[in-house]
């Protein structure tokens, strides 16, 4: 990609392009996929969420999101970047091969699922990007349309939903910036057209519907965490051994198992402890919850 | 209100009281209980004490608003008791579906957590309620004492609020309803208290 501008012509003029809206996805295999997981169903997925500019309920986001479009979407990358930049969603969807990465996903409620979703590495984006040596921290910002999104009067969060990262956390390879799941384009409910999908931490780290990527050199503050600062870290990484201060997180229901079947015990980064544990070494985990 | 209209009502009351758990055991059966079947049948439980707990509060209140309505008295019982009935599924799914039956790992979770507490306190105050539930307890008691033993069915419904307003994620207003129901209800105890005050004084002036 050598700009944004030509990406945007050749976009224009690609037919494949004027299939933007047809729902499925070109993916590849990944090694970076869990294996040895049955992948939680599409309607469960797909009907089971947590997305509060919908409503706080699991079945609102499903029943209210279909008013959000998602076509023409236009991402505005700038902060510390060598130059600003916006990107449309057809640009992102065609600038590196689709992955198909199968991820556990871990919510800080203790529910969790096995999403296979579609995208690729977020540090793809982020080279392209240019960030400054200053840029520490990513910030991520959701799309806030009070005419679509009932949930932003309902529920006392500081919108627009804002997320963030460390830089070395956002140029993992394992973080996703994620447009699929099971091969098709993301339904809006579970974050159309572009979201980000963080593997090792709490669900609502991974911030969904993005239209701004933002680099800084303080943390930024993030929706939750501003919210409830002794409940929500900014970390937030999937730690069994860290309560929530309202519940445990020893262990996790499977969405989509039968009743007596759903529980299971939580594992230390959701399993991913191998590839992320060094990005936290020398970091006290109960301090940086 | 006549017999056989009270116990036509009586039978409807049972089969609207039984109804969410018909529900569960039938959604159950057809393997219909959701993304998150543990989560269903703790809501569902948890709604239903909550529920019928404020209805059956809210008896003496109406009752009070005019003296045609004095029947609804004899299903105050009735409704207290299938509260309990839920409180006590509500109860059996976390020891059961939370916490595995594991005695240790649920007192740890009890002393941690403020909103299993506040649970516990709600159902742990039905306990003698639903004990002394009989026309032979309040005869034993005898009719002043067991209305002062009873009141205790308000500060259940307080502590069980208290205790869904402490597990819904901060800022998250659902419980608001159900709050202001119970507030109108206490409210309107207090108001009628003091009116019965003052009419006493009242008639005491008048006497001397």
């Amino acid at each position: 990609m050598t700009g944004a501008a030509a990406l945007g012509v050749a976009g224009l003029l690609d037919p494949r392009q004027s299939m933007a809206d047809a729902t499925k996805l070109q993916t590849v295999k990944s090694p970076l996929s869990t294996t040895g997981l049955t992948p939680t169903s599409y309607k469960d997925i797909t009907s089971y969420n947590n997305f509060y500019e919908f409503g706080v309920e699991k079945d609102n986001p499903a029943q209210n999101a279909g008013k959000m479009r998602t076509r023409p979407w236009k991402v505005t990358i700038d902060g510390l970047v060598k130059q600003k930049k916006t990107v449309s969603i057809e640009e992102l969807l065609s600038f590196k091969p689709i992955e198909e990465r199968v991820y556990r996903h871990r919510c800080v409620e203790a529910w969790s699922m096995v999403i296979p979703w579609a995208g690729y590495s977020l540090s793809e984006l982020i080279n392209w990007a240019e960030p400054l040596p200053k840029a520490k921290y990513v910030q991520f910002l959701t799309l806030e349309d009070a005419s679509v999104m009932p949930g932003l009067r309902e529920i006392n969060l500081n919108w627009p939903y804002s997320e963030g990262l460390r830089m070395d956390e956002a140029m993992h390879p394992l973080t996703l910036l994620t447009f699929g799941l099971y091969g098709e384009v993301l339904p809006n409910q579970d974050g159309a057209p572009v979201r980000i999908v963080i593997p090792w931490k709490y669900g609502f780290k991974s911030a969904k519907s993005i239209v701004k990527i933002h680099f800084t050199a303080d943390q930024p503050s993030t929706a939750w965490n501003d919210m409830a600062p002794r409940e929500y870290g900014f970390y937030s990484n999937v730690n069994p051994n860290v309560d929530h201060p309202r519940w445990s997180q020893k262990s996790e229901r499977r969405i989509g198992a039968p009743i007596f079947s759903q529980r299971q015990p939580t594992l230390m980064f959701n399993g991913y402890g191998d590839q992320v544990a060094s990005l936290y070494n020398g970091m006290d985990l109960k301090k940086y919850f | 209100m006549n017999k056989r209209a009270i116990v036509a009502l009586k039978f409807a009351v049972w089969l609207v009281c039984l109804a969410p758990l018909a529900l569960l055991v039938y959604h159950g059966f057809t393997n219909d209980l959701g993304p998150d079947p543990t989560a269903t049948v703790t809501h569902a439980t948890g709604f239903a004490t909550l529920r019928l707990l404020v209805i059956s509060l809210a008896v003496t209140p109406l009752r009070r608003l005019s003296p045609r309505l004095a029947w609804l008295v004899r299903f105050r019982r009735l409704l207290g008791l299938f509260a309990f009935f839920y409180g006590c599924l509500h109860l059996l799914t976390y020891l059961w579906l939370y916490s595995g039956f594991n005695v240790a790992a649920m007192i740890d979770d009890i002393g941690k957590r403020r909103y299993i507490m506040a649970g516990m306190t709600a159902w742990l105050l039905l306990v003698p309620l639903a004990a002394t539930s009989t026309k032979w307890s309040i005869r034993k008691l005898g009719g002043k004492r067991w209305q002062a033993l009873h009141r205790l069915a308000y500060v259940s419904g307080i502590s069980g609020v208290v205790h869904y307003w402490w597990i819904v994620k901060s800022g998250v207003r659902t419980p608001i309803t159900i709050t202001l129901v119970l507030a109108v209800l206490l409210l309107a105890r207090v108001v009628w208290s003091v009116r019965q005050r003052v009419s006493r004084q009242a008639g005491v002036v008048t006497a001397s």
